[in-house]
């Protein structure tokens, strides 16, 4: 019996501190957005996992109804969805995402 | 087909009257906007609520039509109803 693809996703988010699900992956990304999400967590420098929703056609979907957000990439901080391209940008630009991963994880 | 930024941005203020939106066409195009709101409303939310409420006072299908607008929220530095010092 198959998990149901919120299970799956709520078990990825809350099993690695960072996630990324984008389209392609972090060394390879198949989009511009994706692409901006990557170099910024790089630029951070702490280990996140990349999830390539084009390998998943259920991930795909799955993850913008998970969210109620209806676009690609999605970047989840210790389970909580935080944002997509724009947001994750303005908030290192900002350094609030910086301040967010600076956090011991729970 | 994107929609009309005069559009965008009617509709946000049709919204949150109280906002200021700018926006700006970024590539010289007429077809990547970012949009830059500044809103009293927005303020002690996360920045996906306030982005989702822009979008919801859109009310276009952002997935498809509105994957091009960038879109920034701001809380006003002073609140409208605070009495600057």
């Amino acid at each position: 019996m198959a998990m149901a693809t919120s299970d799956r996703i709520r078990a990825l988010v809350t099993d690695n501190e960072i996630v990324v699900f984008m389209k392609g992956v972090p060394a390879a990304p198949q989009c511009g957005f994706s692409a901006g999400v990557v170099k910024v967590l790089d630029a951070i420098g702490r280990p996140y996992v990349g999830v390539n929703v084009l390998d998943d056609p259920f991930l795909r979907e799955g993850i913008k109804e998970y969210s109620d957000w209806p676009t690609l990439p999605q970047v989840y901080v210790r389970g909580e969805f935080i944002g997509g391209c724009d947001i994750v940008r303005d908030m290192y630009a900002a350094g609030e995402l910086q301040a967010l991963l600076a956090g011991q994880s729970a | 087909m994107p929609m009309d930024a005069t559009e965008i941005e009617r509709r946000i203020t049709a919204a949150f009257p109280d906002a200021d939106v700018l926006m700006v066409d970024m590539a010289g195009d007429g077809d990547h906007w970012a949009a830059r709101v500044t809103c009293a409303a927005f303020a002690g939310k996360s920045r996906i609520v306030q982005h989702k409420m822009v979008y919801a006072a859109i009310g276009a299908d952002m997935g498809h039509e509105l994957h091009a607008l960038a879109l920034q929220t701001f809380v006003p530095a002073v609140p409208p109803t605070t009495p600057a010092t």
